[in-house]
């Protein structure tokens, strides 16, 4: 094939667009499709980056029509996308909305689905290309990628592709894992299947690896020698809200640490790809996972927790046992920490601790590189006493950006040092216009464009590591030291404090 | 806004800092300097356009209004930081002899190491990269559309006075119809035999938009007179029927390609401060608008329709 003579490497404001294709939405009315999903498809449209003759079809268990479901679409787009609400979008967009009626079950309703598939590929040029978007819980995924794979969508004819997009959680332990990825081998081979962490954008990962490798002076002190720990915190100020269902029996470890934390900390913690491809990442990514080593003694090296009843940013709010849908008994954690050491050369002896939770003083994630205290201060103990440790914090939400916090002299006669901010926002620079999370990985399913989200074995090296501290938990439970409770709107239970005043720190406040 | 008269530019930058400090020195981040050359009447909608550009690219704005050139030198300026902002602002006037020498009051207020970019908002030297403000600049934005009349003459002169950080937002303009296009031959790997741009009479964006397909594709590109709004179709030849976008109301398209059904698609018609950000996005050379402006500078290499079978 003779290379397009208007696309030049040089040339590069143009940006890339997806070649001719559709999107199969399974789970349209849930809260992801409305708010995530269907918005970021408009988003990307009104920038130009879907192909002409893009189509979208919903699947699911109502009577609607074509148009019903092109109202659900359009009321979505109004209230969630993030760029303005243009007639002409959304004239090129609605012509290519379909609507399938069914179960998951439904074998009428695939074929169904096989046909408008077809029809599509006809009237709107889409040319076979159609990905498979699972916004649905993982207990269907099983039924709906064995009747893609019985009616023969899951196999793409030549020069045509077909995808899945699953949504975490990938599993609740390391077995559930393996089989949820056996479900998806059967259809698709591992290049198509697509996982999204909603929590990790692409931007984050880039702005992260950007920081850590675009830079000569970090790398120096990014070791052993220089850094006394790191802490990783994803912090909610919400509740479990009108998630009972879900978060029941799952809790903040499975629901967070599991994919969100430990992603963050391998990027964080590994070495320099040799490339930035998804797969040279992926193989830093794999062995910092492998190289992690839980605490011996789990007990006192890991924390949980469940908010109480009580006040939480001026609101009066109920404590999660109270919330419906939640057994009053439930043992579900709210809040988890973690303890975790990497054994590597860099790392030895450096802990990592991981904590998420809800209900906490406000919403904020981040990584705290925590430095060692210099080991000679020339100075009087009184000019120093307000001076900590330095820290270099990555700052990822809200207001993604980089903090780094050093001692300075105060102004004046006296010799006094006192801790400083400083302080960079991304948020000046690029996310006005830049894409969100769920434009990047739309995109790159459609572009085919292989994620920097993780693929299975990553999936399974992190339930690797905390399985032991979930039957730890669960053993915990049996003999009935449940949770500890802790107030709302705080920052989580005594027990996290004292995990880490154990070995002679205390948890930064975000 | 911090008002001084009868200043100078140690004055301005005393003011900035003064300004940063009254907003709780807070962290700029700044990535450029943007030098913008307007006249009085247009300088509050220049910098409210950058004022939106300045979201995706926080900049120290130094926006520059030459008064008469007779009389005593003065300059005054207008500071302020904040508002809505992403950087920082000054509005200089300068009145008398120092207006013929505006560099030395700019040059001082540059941020050290950071890009500078000089954009033209309409009147533009006939040779930016020659100007004394211009070449400060790594980048410099004219904008032929926005010229007074003869804008096609002005694109020409500028493209023959092309200097490696020259660009013209006429230029900026054509990225989605060159996205598309470049989209088209991707899904059709099909030979152009020629090509046609149809536009308003004097619209430079469709000059360099022939240009380019002349460059690209190494066909005569005909030219058709429409109405407008701007350009209104675009039609690739090939052997298997014309690719072609026809956009009549300067909002939806119609994309057709061979064997394949026609299909509506938004192709919007963008205003000056996303044209602006796309051009801050990046500062090193446009190798393919130079090769675009090469060409358009010089017809006697444009190939001819004989040439082209």
């Amino acid at each position: 094939m003779t290379p397009n003579p208007l696309r030049v490497p040089q040339d590069r404001r143009l940006p890339r667009i997806a070649g001719p294709c559709g999107l199969v939405l399974f789970g349209v009315t849930g809260d992801l499709s409305r708010k995530k999903v269907m918005p970021a498809i408009y988003d990307l449209a009104n920038r130009g980056l879907l192909p002409p003759g893009f189509a979208l079809t919903g699947f699911a268990r109502r009577e609607w029509a074509d148009q019903d479901f092109a109202q659900v679409v359009h009321d979505a787009v109004k209230a969630h996308a993030r760029t303005e609400f243009r007639e002409e979008v959304w004239r090129q967009l609605s012509e290519g909305f379909r609507f399938i009626p069914g179960d998951f079950d439904d074998d009428v309703a695939f074929e169904r689905l096989r046909r408008t598939i077809d029809e599509l590929d006809q009237v709107r040029g889409t040319g076979g290309n159609h990905a498979f978007y699972l916004a649905i819980p993982p207990r269907f995924f099983g039924d709906v990628v064995g009747q893609l794979k019985e009616h023969g969508l899951a196999d793409p004819a030549s020069d045509s592709w077909r995808r899945v997009v699953v949504e975490k959680p990938f599993g609740h332990d390391l077995a559930s894992a393996q089989e949820l990825n056996r479900v998806l081998d059967t259809a698709f081979p591992d290049a198509s299947v697509f996982r999204i962490d909603h929590y990790l954008g692409k931007e984050t990962v880039q702005n992260i690896l950007a920081f850590r490798f675009a830079n000569t002076m970090f790398e120096p002190i990014w070791n052993n020698n220089y850094v006394d720990h790191v802490q990783i915190t994803m912090a909610e100020d919400v509740g479990i809200g009108g998630r009972a269902g879900y978060y029941d029996g799952i809790g903040a470890a499975r629901d967070v640490i599991q994919n969100h934390l430990l992603q963050l900390m391998a990027l964080v913690a590994m070495e320099e790809p040799t490339s930035f491809d998804a797969a040279a990442l992926r193989i830093e990514k794999q062995k910092v996972l492998s190289s992690v080593v839980l605490p011996r003694d789990l007990s006192r090296h890991t924390a949980r927790g469940q908010y109480a009843a009580g006040w939480a940013g001026g609101e009066k709010v109920i404590g999660f046992r109270e919330e419906e849908g939640i057994d009053r008994r439930s043992t579900t954690e709210t809040f988890a920490a973690v303890k975790l050491g990497i054994d590597t050369r860099r790392w030895a002896g450096v802990p990592f601790y991981l904590r998420t939770g809800k209900r906490l003083g406000r919403r904020v994630t981040e990584v705290a590189v925590v430095f060692k205290a210099a080991p000679h201060l020339p100075f009087a103990a009184t000019s120093t006493a307000e001076l900590t440790q330095n820290a270099l914090v990555i700052r990822i939400q809200p207001d993604e950006g980089i903090t780094t916090r050093f001692g300075s002299k105060v102004p004046g006669t006296a010799m006094e040092i006192r801790d400083v901010n400083m302080d960079f926002a991304y948020g000046g620079s690029f996310t006005e216009s830049s894409p969100e999370a769920y434009e990047r990985l739309i995109l790159d399913v459609l572009l085919g464009d292989p994620p920097l989200f993780p693929r299975h074995e990553e999936v399974e090296l992190s339930w690797r590591i905390l399985d032991p501290v979930l039957d730890h938990w669960a053993e915990r439970d049996a003999s009935g030291r449940g949770p500890d409770e802790y107030a709302s709107g705080g920052w989580g239970p005594d027990s996290a404090d004292q995990m880490l005043e154990r070995d002679g720190r205390a948890w930064r406040r975000p | 806004m911090i008002a001084i008269e009868q200043t100078n530019a140690a004055g301005i930058a005393a003011a900035l800092v003064r300004a940063r400090r009254n907003a709780g020195s807070p962290a700029m981040g700044m990535v450029l300097t943007l030098v913008i050359i307007v006249e009085d009447e247009y300088a509050d909608v220049a910098l409210d356009q950058t004022r939106q550009a300045s979201r995706e690219h926080p900049a120290r704005v130094l926006a520059v209004v030459l008064g008469d050139k007779r009389g005593r030198g003065s300059v005054s300026a207008s500071v302020g930081i904040g508002g809505g902002w992403g950087g920082e602002t000054a509005l200089i006037t300068l009145t008398g002899e120092v207006a013929k020498h505006p560099e030395s009051v700019v040059l001082p207020l540059l941020l050290p190491d950071s890009p500078v970019v000089v954009w033209w908002p309409h009147d533009a030297p006939p040779d930016p990269a020659a100007d004394p403000l211009g070449r400060l600049a790594q980048r410099r934005i004219t904008d032929s559309a926005a010229v007074a009349r003869n804008k096609s003459r002005v694109l020409a002169e500028l493209c023959a006075a092309h200097a490696p950080g020259n660009t013209d937002l006429a230029w900026t303009r054509l990225t989605p119809w060159r996205a598309l296009l470049a989209a088209a031959l991707d899904q059709h790997p099909l030979k152009v035999t020629g090509a046609s741009v149809s536009a308003e009479r004097g619209n430079p964006s469709a000059d360099l938009l022939g240009a380019w397909l002349e460059d690209r594709l190494k066909v005569a590109v005909a030219r058709h007179v429409s109405d407008g709004p701007g350009i209104t179709q675009v039609t690739l030849d090939t052997k298997a029927g014309p690719i072609r976008i026809s956009r009549p109301d300067g909002r939806l398209a119609t994309f057709t390609t061979p064997n394949r059904p026609d299909r509506p698609i938004a192709l919007k018609r963008r205003d000056v401060p996303e044209l602006l950000a796309e051009e801050l996005r990046r500062l090193d050379e446009d190798d393919v608008y130079a090769a675009t402006a090469r060409r358009l500078a010089n017809p006697s290499a444009r190939p001819t329709r004989k040439k082209a079978r």
